[in-house]
């Protein structure tokens, strides 16, 4: 055993310690949840990235009138399919060279563009800025998807909580609706309501959300028969608070984080359906420009011109991964355990 | 008697997102050839993660940052994943906490059973299941020839826990370390499992590690206790000397929380005040002194060594120092050592 | 289980006789004739061929002929490609939709499975973080731009494969592959999160109590346990690959009914519409009934207990 270690008599007074005085105060300060939710998606690099670089389109979209260099839809024929080009840098690809006949030709000179003109990702088979599209395509694409999400919102958020609530006789109807319509591929309801309704934003958003809706509505279901059973609702139950109370004072702040977290998924959905649509045809008509559209114009002619399809591609892709990205997060960030 | 196992200075720490939780901090105990050892103490106190050291089954982020397990003279934390293979499920096996999720969902308990057997021992599949049918036989699961095909959701928490057992023993291992292997049992159960375990005991002659927080249970099956405070182990000696002449105002704490025939179950652990000291800064001094009635300076500034209390019995309280004064413990605890008089005027031991 | 399993095929055919009753009288609410955009007929030829496709009785009759064709497997007669029966135009091209969706099922799911088993076995390590990347774009990066690029890259750059023909094995390769992404990362994705919940779950840890090295433990007991899950998403899978066929289809010049569907919308063909709505339904719902008794089979706690119970 250890030796004994030599100890001054007058520490070993009793301290006469009070039950009361248990050591909370040793833990670590506790964190509000949202405090803690948003620490823990701060310190999740990716999610945080993905977070900024989603913030900086959706402020270019917002501020499209004056970031893009030219108006998109303005035609300028005398100067279609022109290469990017950024000044006078002489970045290859970025240079306004292009392969003509083998021999490398400055493109703008050709078309006897004056000195100071140059579009920088180059303009598309009519003459438009392709930058200048690009920006406002995007701007639509995330139109459409926020509105979807918003009218998928209103649809699924009650839906959900009214059968989830309710239960028995009025949940079982509300599933088998859910049922039939789960049951028609999404694609196929999109494409019937295109067909019906006129091409357009709005209708790409109704056809959008009429598909999305479901999956919200049944999250919202699981989660509110779960919360339905807490104690502080029941409690407000047994207290008479009216339905319409308990929906917005107690269920809806518990669903925010299924809310959010399945908003996140439901985005990328629209913008992929977007984009579509468009490229089939069916969705935003011409002139303006989506990212679906950006995209069937630049496929058909990216033999020649590939860089008319990159950029949209790239900005497609960049916005699908981000989101998804930032809903991984956004999720991990909410309930710690389902990472790792 | 022989030590099979003697932990010594044992550290353990995790990694974790806030910080180092030093779970473990220097354990040291033994086990003796045949006996059961209890160790006890309340949830966190790092009983799982000490045992589970033992058979380096632990999470990836911890580390053993000190110490010593000698398993027959070798340092099983010496040995290579290989050797650690071989040991497990064959030498040294254990029993979980929780039945219902212990097993494999997915494979006939007859399977579960014999994989132990071929997995260490050069048996056909044939013989394994028969072996798997004795033992399952053995631990008490009816008509076992049929049962074998059965999957685990077709069983009871209570037979589910026999046949986590009849794995742990299929191969008649040295040691059987048992994880609060009655915790989410219901009370008739938890006292079937626990002859169960006593009864193999005999048969096979194998040594017990049994976790619990519920000292009602080690009564019954131990010879010696181990109680376990914040990651250090606070006082250790054989069961009547823990029983009835416990020295550590923790395990004063324990004791009088327990449900006796005359109280109510309501208020077990509970009862001792405060919650343990958070791990990713332990205290300085004893960690209990939060929560100690009897806690005096010294216990806020140095941790208290181990004090001999007999041969077999030692406690690491200041108290039991020669300056310390003479405390009134609770009267439950003074009822116990009344009897103790009485036992040891009774027996020589 | 064959109580269930009847029950479920009830219920599929009241499915597709609700989607195919909408479908029917939301093509009946389009505006202006389907024949509007052909050679401009004079109002008798085009009573004839009104009369010619039913379209001249009440609404009401049109419908109970459709069904009632539709019980005999009559899907109706396509306004284009000379009238042929919406059912032998899809059974024409049913083959190379067929093959180029089962070979990117396949593909993708097999992939899918090694790397999120990898990515769970391999957890926090830059294996993970690369398994993870990979399935992050194979989900992310919609089929058709897959599909443009790798026909710009391996077909008409380096003319490794047929930029757009359809014709012999080869030329189904790119098309997989851009359909296969999605079910690749999805796949993945699930995979790596159940078995990241079974590696830490209790009879993994009794498993390797028992001896099991790592590598047994993961192909005796983690394995079997999470792929079992990962049956539940090939029916969401097999949509989302219908839906990428449409346009990787059109790309790559196949024909096959994704194909047909875009052009049928370009050409406003409503019975061709009509019937590859109700058939993509069917394949849907029929997907989903065969996942669900394929679970049933190998999920033991499901095959063994209570089969009537959903
Ligand atoms: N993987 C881990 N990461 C971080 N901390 C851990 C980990 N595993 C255990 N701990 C910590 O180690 C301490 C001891 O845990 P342990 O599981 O050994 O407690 P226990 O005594 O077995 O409790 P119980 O009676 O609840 O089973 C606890 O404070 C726990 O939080
Ligand atoms: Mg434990």
């Amino acid at each position: 055993m250890e030796q004994v270690p030599k100890i001054p008599k007058e520490k070993f007074k009793l301290l006469h310690k009070k039950d009361d005085q248990a050591q909370e105060s040793l833990g670590t300060p506790s964190l509000t949840y949202l405090q803690d939710v948003k620490r823990r998606l701060f310190s999740n690099k990716v999610a945080t990235v993905c977070l900024i670089l989603l913030g900086i389109m959706v402020l270019i979209s917002v501020f499209a009138p004056v970031v893009a260099p030219h108006n998109p839809n303005t035609q300028r024929v005398e100067y279609s399919n022109l290469p990017p080009k950024i000044g006078n840098l002489d970045i290859p690809g970025f240079n306004g060279m292009q392969n003509m006949d083998g021999k490398s030709v400055d493109a703008y000179k050709e078309v006897g563009a004056p000195k100071g003109t140059y579009y920088i990702l180059g303009t598309d088979y009519l003459g438009r800025d392709l930058l200048s599209r690009i920006i406002y395509g995007t701007r639509l694409s995330l139109i459409v998807a926020v509105l979807a999400t918003l009218v998928d919102l209103i649809i699924g958020l009650p839906y959900g909580i009214v059968s989830g609530w309710k239960g028995g006789k009025v949940d079982t109807f509300l599933q088998r609706i859910i049922e039939i319509v789960s049951s028609v591929p999404n694609l196929v309801v999109v494409i019937l309501m295109m067909i019906i309704l006129k091409p357009g934003l709005v209708s790409i958003v109704i056809a959008i959300a009429l598909t999305d809706w479901v999956t919200m509505a049944r999250l919202i279901r699981a989660q509110t028969f779960q919360l339905k059973e807490q104690e502080y609702i029941l409690a407000a139950r047994t207290l008479g608070e009216s339905s319409t109370k308990i929906a917005t004072k107690h269920l809806i702040p518990n669903l925010s984080s299924t809310i959010i977290i399945q908003t996140m998924f439901t985005i990328p959905n629209a913008i992929f359906f977007e984009a579509f649509l468009s490229f089939i045809g069916i969705g935003i008509p011409a002139p303006n420009a989506s990212l679906g559209t950006l995209l069937s114009d630049g496929q058909k002619a990216f033999r020649f011109l590939p860089y008319q399809m990159w950029a949209p591609a790239l900005i497609l892709s960049i916005i699908m991964i981000a989101t998804n990205l930032l809903g991984d997060g956004l999720r991990d960030a909410f309930d710690p355990q389902s990472s790792d | 008697m022989e030590k099979i196992l003697d932990v010594k200075n044992l550290n353990v720490d995790f990694s974790t997102y806030n910080g180092t939780v030093h779970a473990i901090r220097g354990v040291d105990f033994h086990l003796n050839s045949g006996e059961t050892l209890a160790i006890v103490g309340e949830s966190g106190s790092g009983k799982s993660v000490t045992v589970r050291t033992v058979l380096q089954l632990m999470a990836k982020n911890s580390k053993i940052s000190k110490g010593e397990i000698l398993y027959h003279d070798e340092d099983l934390l010496k040995k290579s994943e290989k050797e650690m293979d071989d040991i497990r499920g064959n030498k040294i096996s254990m029993i979980f906490q929780d039945p219902m999720t212990s097993l494999d969902p997915t494979m006939t308990i007859g399977k579960q059973v014999a994989e132990p057997l071929l997995i260490h021992n050069k048996v056909s599949k044939s013989d394994a299941l028969k072996r798997a049918e004795e033992v399952l036989r053995l631990v008490g699961i009816p008509n076992p020839k049929a049962r074998m095909k059965d999957y685990p959701h077709q069983f009871s928490g209570g037979q589910r826990q026999r046949i986590v057992i009849a794995i742990a023993i299929v191969n008649y291992p040295e040691i059987l370390i048992a994880d609060e292997p009655t915790t989410a049992l219901d009370v008739t159960v938890q006292a079937q499992i626990i002859d169960l375990l006593k009864e193999l005991q005999q048969k096979i002659g194998t040594s017990i590690i049994f976790i619990t927080h519920d000292l009602g249970v080690v009564a019954g099956i131990a010879d010696r206790v181990a109680v376990m405070y914040a990651g250090k182990l606070v006082e250790y000696g054989n069961v009547d000397e823990i029983f009835y002449n416990p020295q550590h105002p923790y395990t004063w704490g324990l004791l009088d929380s327990m449900p006796t025939l005359d109280t109510d179950d309501q208020n077990r652990l509970n009862s001792i005040p405060g919650t343990p000291p958070n791990l990713l800064n332990p205290p300085k001094g004893d960690a209990f002194a939060p929560r100690n009635a009897y806690a005096m300076e010294i216990d806020e500034e140095e941790q208290p060594p181990f004090f001999k209390v007999s041969k077999t019995h030692y406690a690491a309280t200041w108290l039991l120092h020669p300056d310390a004064p003479k405390v009134e413990p609770p009267k439950s605890i003074q009822e116990r050592f009344e009897k103790y008089q009485e036992m040891l005027g009774g027996s020589v031991k | 289980m064959t109580k269930y399993i009847l029950r479920r095929i009830l219920y599929l055919f009241l499915t597709l006789f609700i989607i195919a009753s909408i479908t029917f009288f939301l093509m009946k609410m389009l505006p202006g004739t389907p024949f509007t955009n052909q050679n401009r007929l004079s109002p008798e030829q085009l009573a004839i061929v009104k009369a010619q496709y039913g379209l001249d009785q009440p609404v009401f009759i049109q419908y109970l002929r459709y069904m009632g064709g539709l019980f005999q497997g009559n899907l109706g007669t396509s306004f284009q490609f000379n009238n042929e029966p919406v059912t032998q135009l899809i059974g024409q091209r049913l083959a190379p939709s067929m093959q180029i969706g089962a070979q990117a099922m396949i593909v993708g799911t097999v992939l899918g499975i090694l790397l999120g088993a990898v990515a769970a076995i391999r957890k926090n390590t830059w294996v993970d973080t690369l398994a993870t990347f990979i399935s992050i774009l194979g989900l992310s990066i919609p089929s058709f731009v897959l599909a443009v690029l790798l026909q710009f890259y391996l077909a008409y750059k380096w003319q490794i494969y047929p930029v757009a023909l359809w014709d012999n094995f080869q030329s189904s390769v790119l098309p997989t592959l851009a359909l296969a992404a999605l079910p690749l990362g999805n796949v993945a994705r699930f995979m790596r999160t159940e078995m990241v919940d079974v590696m830490s779950s209790d009879y993994i840890e009794l498993a390797k109590s028992k001896g099991n090295s790592n590598w047994q433990v993961v192909t005796k007991h983690a394995l079997r346990n999470s792929l079992i899950p990962v049956v539940t998403i090939i029916g969401p899978m097999a949509v989302s690959v219908m839906t990428g066929s449409m346009v990787v289809e059109n790309i790559f010049s196949i024909p096959g009914i994704g194909e047909q569907f875009v052009k049928s919308i370009t050409t406003n063909d409503y019975p061709t519409i009509m019937g590859l709505t109700i058939f993509y339904s069917f394949l849907l719902v029929l997907v989903i009934l065969i996942v669900d008794i394929l679970y049933g089979l190998i999920d033991p706690r499901i095959r063994l207990g209570n089969g009537g119970k959903e």
